[in-house]
């Protein structure tokens, strides 16, 4: 097979979607990648989470492999400056000449600077790259107003990030209302609101006249066409976008009067061996288009095109829904009425700021809408306005509060109604997915379908639909916990709450069957320890444990313990390490530095356990729980105290989250971590819930891991002070041991979650189940009641029984847990190694047989 | 070595309470030759085990919930270690079983049989000894219990 050359320009979004098209379809095209920036494609749509902490590698679109893998020749920072289509050749900026059969334009646009005196002093940016973003965040350092010209989503999105970091923020827009062309006045009167309160300055109606500049050349305020100044040492300029067709224009490719490469519904060019795609491209309809979805479209249609798929791009839906500044903000269909005859449905309530326009036909189909303040019903309305059916409900059902009747959650969609606008998918799809394809899980329809995998705002919806059809496909998903209960751990957690039981035979008899195993037996001890029924060990609860709860260590392979006391955020005093040293030392135990910062003793043998503990109770220690599915460790960095860098005292914050969580007990081991700046060094990221300082307070970090599936933590809140960060923890905790899966972790657990993230903090910070104060008071108890597992044990002779080595020889030690040396400490022997065998004494040095 | 002095101490009053019980219940295990009392039936947590040293053997003693006695190996074929009676009791469809804390196979109560595999890493049976159990009322406790 010969192969033809296929020359891509530009490697953005829509640049990565075009070639994951191409070779997910035999073809024949030897394919080159000319990418102007440094780095390969990257989601530009996330761009402002870089400020929070994402890094640019997972922005990142382009698996390192991928260019590998598909024989992609993707030359970074090397963007083509010349196409000459007569020869077909393409020059890079290099001075590299590359022939192509067929060449693909994703050049996508340039933000727009308004040609103003000063535009481009020291001190002015755009917001467009991860370069950019560099530039304002060293910039940002060392200002302390900054201006956002532009009050589109971009410019909010800017204005949002300098708020974050410290500024005072302006935001100068020249249309009378902010995100003109999303939403209307009302619309937008809600939104000022809402993002005044977050003390951001907004100026409206107000044109940008001149930037003012110091002497050096640096900025230092901007005139306003209204006749006010603003006083400014950082201006972002994010006044709307172009389309980047000057490559197309010096070629002789037909661009549109406004901009654009012109292009067919096929993303054809005025030359048939070229393709535009993206923003940079005048769509068949006469429009260009700013927003992903619809240049992904482009990217499909144009990669069918040359693979055999047929496909066209006649236009696109331009809904979109976001959070900006933490209002919710979405429009859909057409927002502005421009529908001849259309009619308004309006519900404003600015008390709680809440803003929702319904455009409806006078035959009553729906044709769009604007949603500020509560866009929840987005998922469901856009859908049925693009799907353009009759309305099933009295429009005012879909916008009024569910409280006032409103029906908008129990909407039932058509099969034609479009679920996932990134990746075009509607229910019918999603459907079939479950009732063709076999699908079970909605990870499994995310993979056969797509749907759900761009800005994944559908997954609440699609989880209704996949959950539906599973029922009626009668696909019993096997949910119970084991063989002996047929409710999952959430259910059980629940039904042990709501009846008050506190024993595993009750709910045997009342919910289960059989004896119980050892799945169910340590998942139930577990709910009745979360829900504060006394001692671990003590009454029936003592024969539910595992071993190393039972026994309140860590079992080895050769039989013997391991032994790890808390130390609270990893602090210790020169005493506490001597003592630990000197307990190991007499027991003759190996000691490691744990991952947690703290000490693990290993080699005790079961009747060692009450001694080794009697020591380190009468020095203070407690028991680190690292036997137990509960808090481990609150790691930190040294933080403000000591660090050059620190802006909070993370180590005192950790021993305060420490002290409060130990002893704990939820679904799986907890783990913290708290960071004193933005640095990261305690990896508060990696962790079930991870705290980061920052200038203003702490921001909080959820359902991270490390191990086995590793994931970052999503950021739940930022900024928070002390108590409001402990309250939002206390919730968080306490929701997840009431509502996750047995083993399961909190990273799992949030993926699952329906609703995700956005679910997860309207409850914990909304308190949108009003659950709230119950989660609190939970909290609250446990707090109140921790005591000592293993001071506790001490005290009580009856719980001490169970620590010998043999019932009928307590004295003797088990004579075939044996250790032999290495590098100086011991280990455990191995079955070959009988001949030079230690037994790690009860109260001596590791001694020969 | 003071604290586990006074930790025997402890254990030791613990069952002189238990003196005041007139009549008590003995556990015994046959060791070849002859029974051998090891513990009492207060002892013995209902759902949970306790290991026995018998001569140079190990056994592992188990009370189920409904006071029946069962006795194993108390080695793990698998892990080599002595554990087997810090294992997890309960039923896997109609059959009683010990779980291995270690690596979590099961074996039944009744037979000593491996519910997950035939053999062990080693190549030998998976399959662990049962030794004779029996209770019998007791007058004169604590002869010969405490040490074998």
């Amino acid at each position: 097979m010969t192969l033809k050359d296929l020359v891509l320009v530009g490697h953005g979004m829509v640049g990565q979607r075009f070639l994951e098209a191409l070779f997910e379809r035999p073809h024949d095209w030897r394919v080159t990648v000319l990418a102007e920036e440094p780095r390969p494609a990257y989601d530009r749509v996330h761009l402002t989470s870089w400020f929070s902490g994402t890094t640019a590698e997972e922005l990142s679109l382009c698996p390192p492999a991928f260019a590998e893998e598909n024989g992609i020749d993707l030359r970074l920072g090397d963007p083509a400056v010349a196409v000459d289509r007569e020869a077909g050749t393409v020059t890079t900026r290099s001075g590299a000449v590359l022939r192509y059969d067929t060449l693909v334009l994703a050049t996508g646009s340039y933000p727009f600077v308004p040609p103003v005196p000063g535009h481009d002093a020291r001190g002015c940016h755009v917001y467009r790259t991860i370069e950019d973003l560099e530039a304002i965040r060293a910039d940002a350092a060392r200002a302390r107003v900054g201006a956002v010209v532009g009050g589109g989503l971009l410019g909010l999105e800017a204005a949002g990030a300098l708020r974050a970091m410290g500024l005072e923020t302006h935001v100068v827009e020249f249309a009378p209302r902010l995100m003109a062309i999303q939403v209307d006045d009302g619309g937008g009167k809600v939104l000022r609101n809402a993002i005044e309160e977050l003390g951001v300055v907004v100026h409206t109606g107000a044109g940008t006249q001149s930037i003012e500049t110091h002497e050096d050349g640096a900025v230092r305020g901007m005139a306003l066409s209204d006749g006010s100044s603003v006083e400014a040492d950082l201006v972002v300029f994010s006044a709307g976008v172009r389309p980047r067709d000057q490559l197309a224009r010096e070629c002789g490719l037909s661009v549109g009067e406004r901009g654009g490469i012109v292009v067919d519904e096929q993303c054809r060019t005025s030359d048939p061996q070229v393709f535009a795609i993206g923003e940079c491209a005048l769509a068949a309809d006469g429009r260009v288009y700013g927003l992903v979805a619809p240049g992904y479209a482009m990217a499909e249609v144009a990669a069918g095109e040359l693979t055999g798929a047929a496909g066209s791009f006649t236009g696109a839906d331009t809904s979109t829904k976001l959070k900006l500044l933490g209002v919710d903000v979405a429009s859909f269909g057409d927002a502005h009425g421009t529908t001849p005859g259309s009619l308004d449905v309006l519900y404003s309530d600015s008390r709680s700021g809440v803003y929702k326009k319904l455009v409806v036909h006078p035959d009553g189909r729906l044709l769009g809408g604007v949603l500020v303040g509560d866009a929840e019903s987005f998922a469901t309305l856009r859908p049925l306005a693009v799907g353009g059916a009759p309305l099933p409900v009295p429009a005012e059902q879909l916008i009024l509060p569910a409280s006032e009747g409103g029906a908008a959650s129990k909407l039932e969609l058509p099969d034609e109604a479009v679920v996932c606008s990134c990746h075009n998918v509607t229910k019918g799809a999603i459907r079939s997915a479950v009732a063709e394809d076999g699908c079970t899980s909605i990870p499994e329809v995310k993979k056969c379908t797509k749907a759900g995998t761009g800005c994944g705002s559908c997954l609440k919806l699609m989880g209704g639909i996949v959950a539906k059809e599973l029922e009626a496909a009668g696909v019993e998903v096997a949910r119970g916990l084991c063989e002996h209960f047929a409710h999952t751990r959430s259910e059980l957690y629940e039904i042990v709450r709501v009846k008050g039981i506190t024993s595993f035979a009750r709910l045997r008899d009342e919910h289960g069957t059989g004896l119980g195993c050892e799945i169910c037996k340590p998942a139930v001890a577990s709910i009745l320890a979360s829900l504060g029924n006394g001692h671990i060990l003590d009454g029936e609860q003592a024969a539910l444990q595992d071993t190393n709860d039972h026994h309140l260590a860590n079992l080895q392979r050769n039989g013997s313990y391991s032994v790890v006391p808390r130390v609270p955020g990893g602090e210790i005093t020169p005493e506490g390490l001597i003592t630990i040293g000197e307990i190991a030392r007499d027991f003759g135990l190996y000691t490691k530095i744990t991952g947690g910062q703290r000490i693990d003793l290993f080699g005790a043998r079961v009747d060692q356990l009450p001694a080794v503990w009697a020591r380190l109770v009468d020095a203070g220690f407690e028991s680190g729980h690292a036997y137990g599915k509960a808090l481990r460790t609150v790691k930190s960095c040294v933080g403000e105290t000591w660090c050059r860098y620190g802006v909070q005292d993370s180590v005192g914050l950790a021993i305060e989250l420490e002290l409060r969580y130990r002893g704990l007990r939820a679904p799986h081991k907890l783990k913290s971590a708290v960071s004193g700046c933005a640095r990261e060094c305690a990896e508060a990221q990696s962790k079930d819930f991870g705290v980061i300082a920052t200038a203003e307070g702490w921001n909080l970090y959820v359902g991270g891991n490390g191990g086995m599936t590793p994931r970052h933590a999503d950021l739940l809140a930022k900024d928070l002070d002390r108590d409001t960060l402990i309250r939002t923890i206390d919730r968080f905790l306490m929701f997840y041991i009431r509502t996750a899966d047995r083993l399961e972790r909190t990273a799992p657990w949030l993926d699952r979650l329906e609703g995700g993230l956005d679910h997860l903090r309207a409850v914990v910070l909304e308190d949108s189940l009003g659950i709230a104060d119950e989660l609190d008071q939970m909290m609250a108890r446990h707090v109140e009641t921790y005591q000592d597992e293993w001071a506790a044990v001490l005290a009580d002779p009856q719980r001490l029984r169970r620590f010998v080595s043999f019932v009928n020889a307590p004295g003797t030690p088990d004579p075939t847990v044996r250790f032999v040396p290495e590098r100086d400490q011991i280990r455990p022997a191995r079955p070959d190694e009988d001949g030079h065998v230690l037994i790690g004494g009860a109260s001596l040095e590791v001694r020969t047989r | 070595m003071t604290e586990l002095l006074a930790l025997e101490t402890v254990a030791l009053e613990s069952v002189a309470v238990d003196r005041d019980t007139p009549v008590r219940t003995a556990v015994e295990l046959h060791d070849g030759e002859s029974w051998v009392q090891v513990c009492e039936l207060d002892d013995l947590l209902p759902g949970r085990g306790v290991a026995v040293l018998l001569g140079a053997e190990q056994v592992a003693l188990f009370r189920d919930p409904a006071d029946g006695l069962h006795a194993l190996d108390n080695r793990d074929p698998f892990s080599g270690a002595q554990v087997l009676s810090r294992g997890l009791i309960g039923n896997r469809g109609a059959v009683q079983v010990v779980v291995s804390p270690m690596l979590k196979q099961a074996f039944a109560l009744e037979t000593g049989d491996c519910l997950d595999e035939d053999t062990a890493p080693d190549g030998s049976s998976a399959n662990l000894r049962r030794w004779p159990v029996r209770s019998r009322p007791s007058h004169a406790p604590g002869d010969g219990v405490r040490e074998p």
